[in-house]
Formats: structure tokens, C-alpha cells, sequence
């Protein structure tokens, strides 16, 4: 039994850290990280499997990975990214359009706004849906054409930024200012892979925020980086976040406000749990225009000629707003399918339970091609209203403060 | 019991193997019959002078071994078996051993005084021998020295045992002032004064009142610095000692002692004797230790402070510190660089300046530049040597913009003295050298003008790679200079300027693995690394040359797996280079296998890799080889669920893996793997899960496996849970309770120190990582209704955490993550449980005013949940 041996022996010469502790820590590192995201996405992606339309086959062409993938939440967002990517022909470029979600008009102010509701300036711009996969960054307009084809610094964005699976996607809610060249997210779909289609509207935004600073996406332009990416600010709904979504000063032209449902999901097509407002202090475009961009006198409305003779809106279900006599079809050259733009005389509205019954259209011209859409039912309401008793700020301001009235006089006591 | 216990004992030490077995089977046999009559007899043994001085020390020795164990559950097992003897028995048996001190063997004094320390470990916790310390006191003023020595070091090895807070202050005094007086230099015997100056050194940690009390601390200093003067080296040397102790322990109480201590440190290192010196120069070092992390607290963002200031003794050494440790740089030994187990004078200065220039940063350069300049143009190889290392030692600490213009000018110089130099301890330190530039002024993330350029990079590769054609000790350096100068371009992308040359370079660095004599110094080892480093800095350009690397790294290890009738020593080396391939490999599959260009070619080798991989586990017989563990979590991630097909032949390996108690790193590792191939394979792992949630449950229940696993254990639950779903409910019956029962213990665990707290905090969150992955992996299941008997538990358990308050924000994200995944799966059913739950509204608040964003991220996730299942 040695006596006691204090040896003051140091490593000498010596890198502190041998590369098999680095590859070990490595290991552990990547694990835990891995059990993250794994956790994140069980929070953030059950049920969230989109039911749409599937696109026909042949127009988008499945990418071999989705051929190995039996995954059952994989599909909706193979979907999308991949139409992004490849998307051929019209009835390719109607699905796709179906996947965004739209704003019905606000026509009265909903209940508890305050409470259950958020809201932002809308930028005046583009509506398109930004997908990043596989180092590149396409945008595509509503209608389905490809707006910019770059490379971004979104997750996947480019050739240079590829982390984790290059083919996971996101894809992004965007308005693309042109003035700024920036696009504006006004909402989330899908993040490195993880669906938000069944997250909240509050969670989404809550996610673009810390996931956004999380690259560089925010910065300005640069070589792997064409556009810069911006998350709109969104506002409590409060007589305060009004206020500063309505007056207060942005870095974009505004045009409108857009109120989101805090509880709504993200949901495809025609909502009622987002809703656009415009008035002209926050919008240049409050009435529609006519193709020479001048106001008509009369109110204009799209819709969409059916293959027997109907009038229909947008919505889904669609309203009927009339029927076309095939003898007039013929005579103005229409086919089932053809946007027909009329002319609404005020004293042929009727406002029967908050729909709209028009009693005679006035045939104004068909579309050109470029738009492929009918009016929505709301809007048809909203431009209506605009010209005879619009919803104003006030009248929203005035609905917060009843709201809150409301909120508190639970807690009053009555006295005598 | 008629037993001859000296024969035996003697027998057992015999050189004939045959008598050896059978005394030492006798004395199995005689300890499990009848254990307190074997313990006395041992000891009685050990007490009887009559008998021979081997038995008694072998008595003592198996005493010692009856007492303790190294490992925690043995330990415990034997303290609880020495309590339950008969109380008589083992007074005989104290009686016995405190007998022995009074010996005049020396031995069996010293083996006496080490198995008192071992019995009071036991017993003085338990407040049972409160009068040894007395007893041995009293014999302390006894005449005879031998006696005096004995009860000394007896008193050393009890304070080495037994915790201070299980001593009154009152005898600790008592001890304290024993042992001071014992080395006093007025005690004429050096034996005793020996003893006592190296009990001292065991006690230093019982004295913090005495060091607070300024009277008593004087006393106690100059007495050790006095016996650093004393005639005796083994003296000095052992008060050295005491002194770097009292430096890391009582640093903060040192100020007025600095001067004193300088000059008795300046005498030693100038004229001592060797043990002596190194000592004197450890003492300087640990100074440095504690500056720099108290330095390193005061720049810490969250703190910004630190328990103890620093008191700033080695920059108002330095003028004089420095000088002091540039003359041992000079006292080199020929070879040392040769000699692994080589520790000298000039080894420890220049580790020391490497310390101080950590701790003073810019102020050292001044003082050393002219040392180096003067000297590493001399003729004489030591001069040269040791003004490279000096430069090479201060390459960490000071500014960047500080030492940039001199590094610009000594590259060059140090380039051609790589290649020209004649003396290969030069070249060693000169090449150690460069690899100190590369990693501390290079790369992306410093902010002065780059000083490896496009220009110059090529010209230092062409030097490294001759370089790596030296003698081994040189090329190892070399080897590990490159490692640097690739990681500093780990960043750099296409922009690499490494690209042009890279297959030049692995070229070089495979040629290096080949060598004759790659495995002296270490080399063979860092060229490999030094091939991992490469691999990982690789960019799309260079992605083809490492696809190429696959197939030969593969051949290597086929080869590796050829030979035949091997010793085992050449066993022991195939094993090693086992290792270093499938490292190698593990990187390149992390890789290639990351980038979507080359993910697809590269799965097409994951068959025969596998195959690889099998084999290397086959060739070990019983344990699996952590390396190709780690290789494997790769593959799994980069297959997906195509690793699926290899699950079968596998499985055996990786039930082995969950086995290995003894090594249990690759336990740990193994655990990492299952999470791996449940992200990999998801429900396909179903087939597997009985039997690995059998060996996981046998782990945790185990008290053999070291505990650092089993936080991994139960986050493996969770990876488990999450990847088959609603199939965990078989397992939940066992699971559960275990959750539960470590969630009891981590919740309420009072940690007595950081290193407790922390591993506190690892089981929690590896608890906490369970329950989410349990309850995400229900979610959206018809028998989520089958968690709800937990919820209550679950909740409990975050409230007890909540009030604990001293949890870390790792565990704070997770459980509030957990409080989320609980109202997300449970939903309206759990609304009641959470509103109810004591404090789960104000940790989610705590938690959304968080500063770090995780915790904040989890929180508002769980606030989003949590108002759904509230409201309904």
C-alpha cells in the first residue's frame, strides 16, 4: 500500500477534446435534436391530413420519394410542393388554387372580435403560396403561375442552404410587394416538413415569428437570397391593435385589413374565419374597377357561366345569381366555363337574411383569361355595401368596445 | 474453527498457481461460512507481532477489500454487512486494529491505519465509533515516534474517508491542531513530520472555519511553508502538495501569503529537486485553474459574477512569474517527445505559461516576444525548441488582434523549420506550433484579416503533407495541424481553398494510416481523425472524392476482418483499428448522407456496410464495439425505413449493447441508437419493442449500470411511445410506475452540490421527454382514455418541480411542453385535472415571460393546448 501520489501530471501537447468524444457528443447532439423535431412534429402535425381534391395523376407527377412514403400526413404536403414545382394545365392550376385559404368580406363585424380575433394591415400586392424544397424557391399566384422561381434563405430555399432532408418543404402564405420587392408571410402552412394546416391561427403566427428568425430569410437580398421575407405584424384584435393595424405606419402600401379567427385552423378555400375589410383611409382599391381601371357607375359582378345556362358565385357551395337563356349564349359566343362580367342596377337588390337575390344582371362583356375566378358571395355583399352604407371603422371600433363592455359587465355587480 | 489463517494467507501469495488456488477457494469458503470469525481472525492477524510480516499484510489487505469497493452498489452492500455484525465482534476487531498502531513493523502500522479509516467511513456517519478520534488523540502525546507516525496517518486516511460534515468542529480543532503540531519543525522525528505533513493535505478539507479564522490561518500557512525548507525532499515535496491544495481550495484566502509563497516557489523551481519543482510550478497552475474560471464566470452572460472575486495574483506575478518559467522551457530531456508517460521541468513550465497566458490574455506578449525572438535563431536545439514552444503556448488567451501581426511574421519562418530543422523535438513543437495557429487564428469566425490566404494555404499544405512523411512523432503533429487548418474551413463552403488539393490530401493522409510504423505515437489515430475532419469539412465540389473513400475504407475494414488465429495483444490492435474505421465511416455516412446529392448513390453501399458492421460485433464474442454502434445510429438515420430489412440480424447486437453494464458507454450509446432506429423505422419496430422495453426495464432496475444512462433510458420511452403509438399500452403497466417512482425521488432530491443538481435535472428531463412522447404518441388513439389515470400524477409531479425552483431551462421547456401534450391528448377530460393543479397557471405564465426562447416556444404551444382543453 503506496503512500499517497498527488500527481500534478498535465496533458501536454495535446488537443483537449479526442475526435471520439467529439463524434459521441455528435451522436448525442443529433439525437436529442431529432427527438425535438420528432416532438414538435407530433405536436404540431396530427389529424392535419388535408382532404382535397387530389390533382389528376398525370398533372402532378409524384417525385420518387413519394413513391416510398406510405406515411399518411405526407401526402397533402407532397401535394402542394410538388404542384408548386411541376403544376401542368388548367384543371392543375384550379387544384392549386384551391389550396389557399380566402378571406370572405366583412360585411357586419363578427361577435367578440376582441376576443377571438386577430388582425393585421393587408400589403397591397400579390396573394401567392412560397414553397422551398430542394434548394429552390418557387412562388406561385393564386391562379397557378409561377411568379419568381429563386433562391431564398428559407429551409431548403437553396442550393446553399440545404440542412436536415433537402426534400422536406415549406411552403408560405405570401403577399409579394413589389415596390419593395419583398414578399409578406400572412400565414404558415408548412415549416422543414411539419404541417400547421391543423394549428391554430395564433400558433401559425406565433411559429412564423420564432421559426422565421431562425434563418436568415429576413435579411436583405444577396446572391443565395433574391427576395427578402417579412412576417406582417399581427395585432390583438383590441381597440389598441385596431388601431395600429388600421392607422399605424408600415413598411408596405397597405390595402385593407385581414381579420384572423385565433382558433381556426388553416382551411382551403372560402372562409368565414378570415375576413378581409377595406375603406378607402386604408385601401386604394375599395371598389372594384372596371378593364380601364376607371369606378362604373353601376356595380360590376364576376361569375362564372354554368353548362346549364346558371350564374354562380365562387363560394362552395356556389349561389346562384342568375341564368343565361342558351339562345344568348350562342348569340354572345359563351362557353360553360367563361367568367361573365355584368352590370347590377341598385333597385334589382334584394337583401333577404344577409344574402344577396339580384333581380336582373345586365350583361357587361366576358373576361379576358387572365382571371380565373368568380366573385364570392361576400364580396358581391361588400361591394354593394360599399356603395350604399359601408361597414366603417367606426362601426369596428364601436363593436370592440361593445365587446369589451360585454366582457366586463360580467363582472359588475348591480347595484341600486 | 481450526483453520491455520497464517498458512493460508501465505499460501495464497505462492508462486505455485495450484496452492494459490486452493488457499485462496479455503478463504472464500471460510468468509462465507462464518464472516465475523473470519473477519477477527484476519485481524487478529494482522495484530500479532508473532506472526509474518506477508500474512498480516495480506490480512490487512483483505480487510480493506471487506470494507469498500469501487462500485456504488458493492460499496453499499458491504457497509450494510460490517453494520449488521454483532456489535461484540466488532469491538474486538477495532480493538485489534488501533492495537496494531503500537506495532514496531512499519507495515503493519500503515495497512492498520488504512482499514481504521475504512471502518470509520462506515461507522462515524452513523455516529458509532465516537470515541476513535478521541482514542487516537490521546496516544498522539505519546514518546514513542512510531506510535506518533501511525496515529498520524491514521488520521490522514479518516479524513480522506470520512466527509467533514460528519465531524464536530470540536474534534476537527482537535485533529487540525494534532497535525499542525506534528509538522512543526520543532518535531524532531522527519517520519513523523512526513506523516503529518501528508495527513495535513487530507485535512485541508475539514478546515474551512480554521482558514476563515485569520490567527489560525497564519499558523497553518507558515507551518507549510515552513516544512517546504525542511532537509527532508519527501517533506518539501508533500507541503508543495498542501499548498496547491489550500490554492484551489482556500484561493480566495491567499492575498496576503502571495509574496512569500512567490519566493519559496521561485527557490524550488530554480533549485529543487525535481518532484519538488514540479509541485512548486502545479501550485502556479492551479492558481491559473481558478482564475480562469472565475474570469470565465465574470463574462458569462447570465451571471456576470462569481462567488469568489479574483484577486488578480498572476498578473501581479507576472513580471517575474514568467522569466521564472521561460528558464525551465530550457531544461528539456532528450526523447521526452518519444516517451508517453514523460513528465519533466520543461514540460510543466510551458504548460503553466500556456495557463497564464489564458488567464492574462495580451499582457503576457511583451514578455515573452523577446525570449523567443532571442533564442529561435541559436545553434543549440534546446534553444530553439523552447522559444517555439513559448510562442506556440501563448497562442491562447491573448486578442486576436494582438497576435496577428506576429503570427504573420513567424509562419513562414515556422513552415521552413518544418521541413528544415535537424532536430526532430523542434520540428515536434514546431509543427504542435502551427496546429496552434490554425486553431486559434484561423476561421470564419474571427474578426481580423484572415491569415491563412488562397495565397499561402497551398504552401502550408505542401509542408504539412511532406511533413506527415517524417518520423512518427513529427508526422502525428502534423497530422493534428492539419485537423485545425480543415476545421477552420468547416464554413467556408464551395470557397474552400482546401478543394483544389483535397485529393491530394486524403491521398496523403490514407498513405500516413498505411505506415510501418503508424502505430508508434499515436500516429495512425490522428490521421484518421484527421481524415474525419476532412470529411466533414467537404463541401458539394468534393462530395465524389469522399463517395470514393467509402469502398476503400470499407475494404480496410474487410481486411481487418480476415485475419486469423490472432493473439491478443494483435487481437487488442485489430480492435483499436476496428474502431478508427468505423469512426471514419460514421462521419462519412453522416455526411454523404445528409446532402440530398448524394444520399441516393451513397445507400446503395449500406448493405455491405452493414454486413461490415455485423461482422466487427461478431468478432468481439461478448461486447459490441462502440464505434460501430455509433456508425450504425448514423446508417439508421440516413436509411430511413429502409433499415428495416437489417433489423433481424441486428437485434442480437444491440440486446448486447443494452446489456454492457460494465462498459457503459456503449450502453449509453446503444440507448442513443433505439431512439435513432424508432425515428428510422417507426411502428416497424413493433417486432422489436418486447424484447428491448424488457432489457431498458432490467437496466433501470438495475443498480450495477452506471446511473448517467438512465436519464437516455426513459427519454427512450418517449422515442418508443412516439414512434408505435397506441401499441405502447402494453408496455404502460411497467413503465408508469417507474416514471412515477423516479419522478417521486427527482422531484423532491435535495442536491448537495452542482454536479447532483445536474444529474437531478438530466433524469427529470429524460422523465419528462417520456411522458410527451407517451401522450403524443396516444394522441388522436381511441384508448387515450388509457392515460388518464396518470394525468393526476403527471401534474403533480410538474407542480413539485414548479415549487422546487431549481430546475434548469431545458427541464423547464420540456415540462412545460408535457403540460401541453397532456391537455392536447387528453383534451376536455383533463380540463378539470389542469385547472385544479396547484401551480400549473403560474408556471405557464413564468414560462411565457421566459427569456430563453425555447422555453418560451414550449410554453406558448402549451398555453394554446392547455386553453383548449380548459375551455372546452
Amino acid at each position: 500500500m503506496a503512500p499517497p501520489q498527488h500527481d500534478p501530471r498535465r496533458p501536454y501537447k495535446r488537443a483537449a477534446i479526442s475526435d471520439q468524444q467529439r463524434r459521441r457528443d455528435f451522436a448525442l447532439q443529433t439525437q436529442s435534436a431529432r427527438r425535438a423535431d420528432a416532438q414538435a412534429r407530433a405536436r404540431s402535425l396530427a389529424n392535419s391530413l388535408l382532404s382535397p381534391s387530389y390533382p389528376p395523376v398525370d398533372q402532378a407527377p409524384a417525385s420518387p420519394e413519394a413513391n416510398h412514403d406510405d406515411r399518411s400526413h405526407e401526402p397533402a404536403v407532397n401535394e402542394v410542393a410538388t404542384a408548386a414545382a411541376k403544376l401542368r394545365g388548367p384543371e392543375g392550376r384550379r387544384w392549386f388554387a384551391c389550396q389557399i385559404m380566402l378571406p370572405e368580406w366583412m360585411v357586419d363585424a363578427p361577435p367578440h372580435l376582441a376576443r377571438d380575433w386577430n388582425v393585421c394591415a393587408r400589403p397591397a400586392g400579390q396573394r401567392c403560396l412560397v414553397v422551398s424544397t430542394n434548394g429552390i424557391t418557387v412562388s406561385r399566384l393564386r391562379n397557378g403561375t409561377v411568379l419568381h422561381r429563386f433562391p431564398s434563405a428559407l429551409p431548403n430555399g437553396s442550393k446553399r442552404g440545404i440542412s436536415g432532408p433537402a426534400s422536406s418543404y415549406s411552403i408560405l402564405d405570401c403577399i409579394f410587394h413589389e415596390p419593395d420587392e419583398t414578399y409578406y408571410i400572412v400565414d404558415m402552412i408548412c415549416w422543414r416538413g411539419y404541417s400547421l394546416y391543423d394549428c391554430t391561427a395564433e400558433f401559425r403566427f406565433f411559429w412564423i415569428n420564432s421559426k422565421l428568425t431562425e434563418t436568415s430569410a429576413g435579411d436583405p437580398p444577396s446572391t443565395y437570397h433574391r427576395y427578402r421575407f417579412c412576417a406582417v405584424p399581427m395585432y390583438e384584435s383590441t381597440l389598441e391593435g385596431l388601431q395600429a393595424a388600421y392607422s399605424g405606419s408600415t413598411p408596405y402600401v397597405k390595402d385593407g385589413l385581414l381579420f384572423y379567427n385565433k382558433h381556426a385552423h388553416y382551411q382551403t378555400g372560402i372562409t368565414p374565419l378570415t375576413l378581409v375589410w377595406k375603406d378607402e383611409a386604408c385601401s386604394q382599391y375599395v371598389l372594384d374597377t372596371d378593364s380601364e381601371g376607371q369606378v362604373p357607375t353601376e356595380q360590376h359582378v364576376v361569375l362564372e357561366l354554368q353548362e346549364d345556362g346558371k350564374l354562380i358565385t365562387s363560394d362552395d357551395p356556389p349561389i346562384i345569381f342568375g341564368t343565361l337563356n342558351s339562345e344568348f349564349i350562342q348569340k354572345s359566343n359563351l362557353r360553360p366555363g367563361n367568367l361573365v362580367r355584368f352590370s347590377v342596377r341598385d333597385e334589382s337588390v334584394k337583401l333577404v337574411d344577409g344574402k344577396m337575390e339580384i333581380g336582373e344582371l345586365q350583361f357587361a362583356g366576358k373576361l379576358n383569361r387572365s382571371r380565373t375566378f368568380a366573385d364570392s358571395h361576400s364580396k358581391v355583399l361588400f361591394q354593394y355595401a360599399a356603395r350604399h352604407a359601408p361597414l366603417r371603422i367606426e362601426d369596428l371600433v364601436a363593436s370592440v368596445q361593445s365587446n369589451s363592455m360585454e366582457l366586463e359587465s360580467t363582472d359588475v355587480e348591480m347595484q341600486d | 474453527m481450526s483453520l491455520d489463517v497464517t498458512q493460508i494467507l501465505l499460501s495464497a501469495q505462492s508462486a505455485d498457481g495450484a496452492i494459490r488456488k486452493h488457499a485462496e477457494e479455503s478463504l472464500k469458503q471460510f468468509q462465507e461460512q462464518n464472516l465475523p470469525g473470519f473477519l477477527f481472525s484476519l485481524s487478529s492477524e494482522l495484530a500479532s507481532d508473532e506472526k509474518p510480516e506477508e500474512s498480516r499484510r495480506l490480512a490487512g489487505l483483505i480487510l480493506k477489500n471487506a470494507l469498500d469497493a469501487k462500485e456504488e452498489h458493492r460499496k453499499s452492500e458491504l457497509f450494510q454487512r460490517w453494520l449488521a455484525l454483532d456489535a461484540g465482534v466488532k469491538a474486538q476487531i477495532k480493538a485489534l486494529l488501533l492495537q496494531t498502531l503500537s506495532s514496531p513493523v512499519a507495515n503493519a502500522r500503515s495497512t492498520s491505519s488504512q482499514v481504521i479509516a475504512k471502518v470509520a467511513g462506515i461507522e462515524i456517519p452513523q455516529k458509532q465509533w465516537p470515541e476513535l478520534i478521541v482514542s487516537l488523540l490521546s496516544s498522539i502525546h505519546q514518546v514513542q515516534p512510531n506510535v506518533k507516525q501511525a496515529t498520524l496517518e491514521t488520521l490522514g486516511y479518516l479524513c480522506e474517508e470520512v466527509s467533514p460534515e460528519a465531524v464536530d468542529q470540536d474534534q476537527v480543532n482537535k485533529i487540525l491542531t494534532a497535525v499542525v503540531q506534528g509538522m512543526n519543525a520543532s518535531e524532531g522525528n522527519s517520519e513523523v513530520r512526513l506523516a503529518a505533513t501528508r495527513a495535513l493535505y487530507n485535512a485541508l478539507g475539514f478546515a474551512q472555519v480554521n482558514f476563515s479564522n485569520d490567527m489560525e490561518r497564519d499558523y497553518i500557512m507558515r507551518v507549510v511553508c515552513e516544512a517546504t525548507q525542511s532537509p527532508e525532499v519527501k517533506i518539501r515535496q508533500a507541503a508543495f502538495e498542501c499548498l496547491v491544495a489550500i490554492s484551489s481550495t482556500y484561493y480566495d484566502k491567499l492575498a496576503t501569503y502571495m509574496q512569500d509563497i512567490f519566493n519559496i516557489t521561485a527557490k524550488a523551481v530554480k533549485g529543487d529537486e525535481e518532484s519538488v519543482a514540479l509541485q512548486a510550478i502545479e501550485f502556479w497552475s492551479s492558481i491559473c485553474d481558478e482564475e480562469i474560471d472565475i474570469l470565465d464566470e465574470y463574462s458569462s452572460e447570465f451571471t456576470a459574477d462569481s462567488d469568489v472575486p479574483c484577486y488578480y495574483f498572476i498578473k501581479q506575478a507576472l513580471p517575474a512569474l514568467v522569466p521564472m518559467l521561460l528558464e525551465t522551457l530550457l531544461k528539456q530531456e532528450e526523447d521526452q517527445d518519444l516517451d508517453e508517460g514523460a513528465w519533466n521541468l520543461a514540460m510543466a513550465g510551458g504548460t503553466c505559461l500556456g495557463l497564464v497566458a489564458r488567464t492574462v490574455g495580451d499582457d503576457i506578449v511583451p514578455l515573452v516576444m523577446p525570449f523567443v525572438e532571442e533564442n529561435i535563431t541559436k545553434p543549440e536545439w534546446r534553444q530553439r525548441e523552447a522559444a517555439t514552444y513559448a510562442f506556440g503556448s501563448i497562442l491562447e488567451g491573448p486578442s486576436a488582434d494582438k497576435l496577428a501581426p506576429l503570427v504573420n511574421v513567424a509562419l513562414n519562418f515556422m513552415l521552413s523549420a518544418l521541413i528544415k530543422d535537424p532536430n526532430n523535438h523542434v520540428k515536434d513543437t514546431t509543427a504542435w506550433t502551427l496546429g496552434r495557429i490554425f486553431e486559434f487564428l484561423h476561421g470564419s469566425a474571427l474578426e481580423t484579416p484572415p491569415i491563412i490566404t488562397a495565397e499561402n494555404c497551398q504552401q502550408i499544405l505542401t509542408v504539412l503533407l511532406q511533413s506527415m512523411k517524417d518520423v512518427p512523432n513529427v508526422a502525428e503533429k502534423a497530422c493534428g495541424a492539419l485537423y485545425f487548418l480543415a476545421q477552420g474551413y468547416v464554413d467556408a463552403g464551395s470557397a474552400s481553398p482546401l478543394s483544389p488539393f483535397f485529393q491530394d490530401i486524403v491521398q496523403n493522409l490514407l498513405m500516413t494510416t498505411h505506415r510501418e510504423d503508424a502505430g508508434e505515437s499515436r500516429l495512425r489515430t490522428a490521421a484518421y481523425e484527421t481524415l474525419n475532419e476532412v470529411v466533414r469539412c467537404s463541401t458539394e465540389e468534393t462530395a465524389p472524392i469522399v463517395m470514393q473513400l467509402v469502398p476503400v475504407i470499407m475494404m480496410e475494414l474487410h481486411q481487418t476482418l480476415e485475419a486469423e488465429k490472432l493473439s491478443t495483444d494483435e487481437r487488442e490492435k485489430r480492435s483499436d483499428l476496428q474502431g478508427l474505421l468505423c469512426g471514419c465511416l460514421q462521419v462519412i455516412i453522416q455526411k454523404l448522407g445528409g446532402m440530398e446529392s448524394t444520399k441516393f448513390s451513397f445507400l446503395q453501399y449500406a448493405d455491405q456496410m452493414m454486413d461490415l458492421f455485423l461482422r466487427v460485433f461478431a468478432c468481439r464474442n461478448a461486447t459490441v464495439h462502440e464505434e460501430a454502434m455509433l456508425a450504425i445510429g448514423a446508417l439508421a438515420y440516413a436509411a430511413g425505413s429502409n433499415f428495416a430489412k437489417y433489423m433481424a440480424q441486428f437485434y442480437q447486437y444491440l440486446e448486447m449493447g443494452l446489456q454492457n453494464f460494465e462498459e457503459y458507454q456503449v450502453c449509453a450509446i446503444t440507448v442513443g441508437v433505439v431512439g435513432d432506429l424508432c425515428r428510422a423505422l417507426e411502428d416497424k419496430i413493433l417486432p422489436y419493442c418486447d424484447g428491448i422495453m424488457t432489457q431498458l426495464l432490467k437496466d433501470l432496475s438495475s443498480n450495477q449500470l452506471h446511473r448517467s444512462v438512465k436519464p437516455p433510458i426513459f427519454s427512450c420511452f418517449g422515442d418508443i411511445a412516439l414512434a408505435i403509438g397506441e401499441n405502447f399500452e402494453k408496455y404502460l403497466i411497467y413503465a408508469m410506475p417507474m416514471l412515477q417512482s423516479a419522478a417521486d425521488l427527482s422531484a423532491h432530491a435535495t442536491a448537495a452540490d452542482d454536479e447532483m443538481l445536474d444529474y437531478t435535472n438530466q433524469l427529470r428531463n429524460g422523465i419528462l421527454e417520456a411522458y410527451s412522447g407517451i401522450l403524443q404518441g396516444f394522441k388522436s388513439s381511441p384508448k387515450t382514455q388509457l392515460l388518464m389515470p396518470y394525468a393526476p400524477h403527471i401534474l403533480q409531479f410538474l407542480d413539485a418541480l414548479h415549487n422546487g425552483k431549481d430546475m434548469d431551462d431545458s427541464v423547464m421547456k420540456t415540462a412545460i411542453g408535457v403540460l401541453g401534450d397532456l391537455a392536447d391528448t387528453l383534451g376536455v377530460h383533463a380540463g378539470p385535472l389542469i385547472s385544479q393543479s396547484t401551480s400549473s397557471k403560474q408556471f405557464l405564465d413564468e414560462c411565457l415571460s421566459s427569456d430563453d426562447p425555447l422555453v418560451k416556444e414550449s410554453a406558448d404551444w402549451a398555453k394554446i393546448a392547455v386553453s383548449r382543453a380548459v375551455s372546452g
